[in-house]
C-alpha cells in the first residue's frame, strides 16, 4: 500500500510540474464552457421564440435537464476522448525510456503495485477535472431549477467514462515504449470503441445487441438522462479491470524479457 | 554476498552470457571486466532481477535471485549505465521516493536515510536543484546516492565513474573503497587503472564467459592487468610496449 502511495504521489507531482497539466485541465475548461454556453445560448433562443407563439405551444417541452446539462456532459465525455490519451501516454513509456523503469523494477515493489500506483495519479488528475468541470451546471442553480438527479447521475457517467478511458490508456502505454505511439494508439482505441454501435441499426439481431453494449456512448448515455442500470456500471467497471490487467501483463512482459 | 552459478542469458539465438560462475563475499570488492558486448551489463542485470536468467541461478545478499527476488530487491543497490532519474524531481525529492521504494517507512527514517546518502555522495549543494538541470557528474552521483541510500548488503554498479571529472572520480573511489569494508560491492568497468586502485577481485568477462576470476593481488605479481586483461581477452600477441605505449 505504501509503495502505491509513495508511486501516486510522484505521478502527480510530475503532473505538476511541468506545464502539460495545467495546458490539459485549461484546455479542457475552456473547450467546456464554450460547449455550455451555446448550449445555454440555444436553449434560451429556443425558449424565448417558443414563449412569443400564441398560447406559448410547446414552452413546457423546454427544459434545462434535457437540452443543457445532457448535452453539456455528453460533451465533456467526448473531449475525454481527446484528453485522457494525452494524460496517460507518458506514464509508462516515460519510464521505459529514461531508465527509471530499471529502478522500479529492481526495487521490492510489485507490477500490480507500479500500475495501480500510476493509475491513481491519473483518477486524481480526472477527478480534478471532472470537478472543475461539473461547476458549470451547478450555475444553473442560481438561476433555473433543473432536477438534481439525472444531473448527479450524468456526472457519473462522465467520471465513469474517464476511468475506463484511463485503464485502457493505461495499458496501452504499458505496452508501448514511445510516448507518441501509445498517445495516438489510444485515441484511435477509444474513437474506435465509442462509435463501436455505429452499425448497430443497419446489422440488427444479436449482434447490434452485443455492439451497443460494448459501446461507452450508448452505456453513459442511459446514466446521462438520469437511467444508472447495473449493467452500466458492471460495463465500465469491467472496461477498467480489463485496462489495469492489460496493463500489467504489457509491464510483465518489458519485466521478463 | 554473491555467488553466481552457472549463470546463462539467451537474446533469441545470441547466447550473451553462457555458464558463468563467480562469488564475493562481504567486504570484497569486485572488478567486473570485459570488451564491449562481453555479457557485463546483462549479467549485472541478472543478479540485480531485472532480468530472468535462461538458465542457471545465483545468491545474492544470502538470496536466491529467482525465488527470492524481493528479498534481494531489497537488499541490493542497484546504479545502471545511465542513472535512472526523473527529471521533475529535486535530489531530496528522489532520494525520500527511493527510499520508500526500498521498503524504508517513516517520515524520520527516510529523511535520515536521504541526509547520509546526500552527505556521502557530496550532494549538499545540489540537493534542492531538479534532477533535469544537473550536470552528468552530479546526475551519476545522485545515481550512486540512490543505489546506497537504503544501506543496502550488496551493491551493483554499472560504470560508476563514466563522465565524471578527474576530482569526482577521485571521491567516488574513495566512497566506493569506504563502502566495500562492510559490503559487497561490484563494479563494471573499462577503467583498468581504477580496477587497480580499488578493488582486491577481479573477474573478467570475454564473448559471454569467464575468462578469468582471481584476487588482484595474485594476478599482478608477475604482469600488468593490461596484460592480464589483454590475455584473457584473446589479444595474446600484444607486446609489452604496446601497452605501455597505451598507457603513455
Amino acid at each position: 500500500m505504501r509503495n502505491i502511495v509513495a508511486i501516486c504521489k510522484r505521478e502527480l507531482l510530475a503532473y505538476f510540474v511541468s506545464p502539460g497539466a495545467y495546458l490539459i485541465l485549461s484546455g479542457f475548461l475552456l473547450c467546456a464552457a464554450y460547449f455550455f454556453f451555446n448550449l445555454l445560448a440555444t436553449y434560451n433562443f429556443m425558449v424565448a421564440r417558443a414563449s412569443q407563439m400564441p398560447m406559448a405551444v410547446g414552452l413546457e417541452r423546454f427544459n434545462l435537464n434535457q437540452w443543457v446539462i445532457e448535452g453539456y456532459l455528453q460533451t465533456l465525455i467526448v473531449l475525454m476522448l481527446f484528453l485522457v490519451p494525452l494524460l496517460t501516454m507518458k506514464a509508462l513509456t516515460e519510464e521505459k525510456r529514461t531508465g527509471t523503469f530499471e529502478l522500479l523494477v529492481t526495487s521490492p515493489v510489485s507490477v500490480k503495485q507500479i500500475i495501480f500506483g500510476k493509475y491513481l495519479g491519473i483518477v486524481f488528475m480526472l477527478l480534478i477535472m471532472c470537478a472543475a468541470a461539473f461547476v458549470y451546471p451547478l450555475l444553473l442553480y442560481v438561476y433555473g431549477d433543473p432536477e438534481i438527479l439525472p444531473v448527479l447521475s450524468g456526472c457519473l457517467a462522465v467520471l465513469l467514462s474517464s476511468l475506463a478511458f484511463a485503464a485502457v490508456g493505461l495499458a496501452v502505454s504499458s505496452f508501448s515504449s514511445s510516448q507518441m505511439v501509445a498517445g495516438i494508439t489510444t485515441m484511435v482505441l477509444l474513437l474506435m470503441l465509442y462509435v463501436i454501435h455505429a452499425p448497430a441499426e443497419s446489422l440488427g439481431g444479436t449482434l447490434a445487441g452485443v455492439l451497443k453494449y460494448f459501446s461507452p456512448m450508448v452505456q453513459a448515455e442511459e446514466m446521462v438522462r438520469g437511467v444508472i442500470t447495473l449493467r452500466s456500471c458492471l460495463y465500465f467497471a469491467s472496461l477498467i479491470l480489463l485496462g489495469l490487467f492489460f496493463a500489467e501483463r504489457g509491464l510483465d512482459r518489458y519485466r521478463w524479457r | 554476498m554473491i555467488e553466481v552459478e552457472n549463470l546463462s542469458r539467451q537474446y533469441g539465438d545470441l547466447l550473451a552470457v553462457s555458464g558463468v560462475s563467480f562469488s564475493a563475499k562481504s567486504g570484497d570488492i569486485l572488478g567486473f571486466l570485459g570488451p564491449n558486448g562481453a555479457g557485463k551489463t546483462t549479467t549485472l542485470r541478472m543478479l540485480v532481477t531485472y532480468l530472468p536468467p535462461s538458465s542457471g541461478t545465483a545468491r545474492v545478499a544470502g538470496y536466491d535471485i529467482l525465488r527470492e527476488s524481493d528479498s534481494v530487491r531489497r537488499n541490493i543497490g542497484y546504479l545502471p549505465e545511465s542513472p535512472p532519474l526523473y527529471g521533475e524531481m529535486t535530489v531530496t525529492e528522489y532520494l525520500s521516493f527511493v527510499a520508500q521504494l526500498k521498503g524504508i517507512y517513516g517520515r524520520k527514517k527516510i529523511r535520515e536515510a536521504v541526509e547520509r546518502a546526500i552527505e556521502r555522495c557530496f550532494l549538499m549543494e545540489v540537493s534542492k536543484r531538479l534532477c533535469r538541470n544537473l550536470s552528468r557528474g552530479y546526475r551519476q552521483r545522485v545515481g550512486l546516492a540512490q543505489a546506497i541510500v537504503h544501506d543496502p548488503s550488496v551493491i551493483v554498479l554499472d560504470e560508476p565513474t563514466s563522465g565524471l571529472d578527474p576530482k569526482q572520480i577521485t571521491e567516488i573511489r574513495r566512497l566506493i573503497k569506504e563502502l566495500g569494508k562492510d559490503r559487497t560491492v561490484i563494479l563494471s568497468t573499462h577503467i583498468l587503472p581504477e580496477v587497480q586502485m580499488v578493488c582486491n577481485r577481479v573477474v573478467i568477462i570475454s564473448r559471454g564467459k569467464i575468462a578469468l576470476e582471481s584476487n588482484l593481488e595474485d594476478l599482478t605479481k608477475e604482469k600488468s592487468l593490461e596484460q592480464v586483461f589483454l590475455e584473457s581477452v584473446g589479444y595474446e600477441d600484444v607486446s609489452d610496449k604496446e601497452i605501455t605505449g597505451q598507457n603513455a
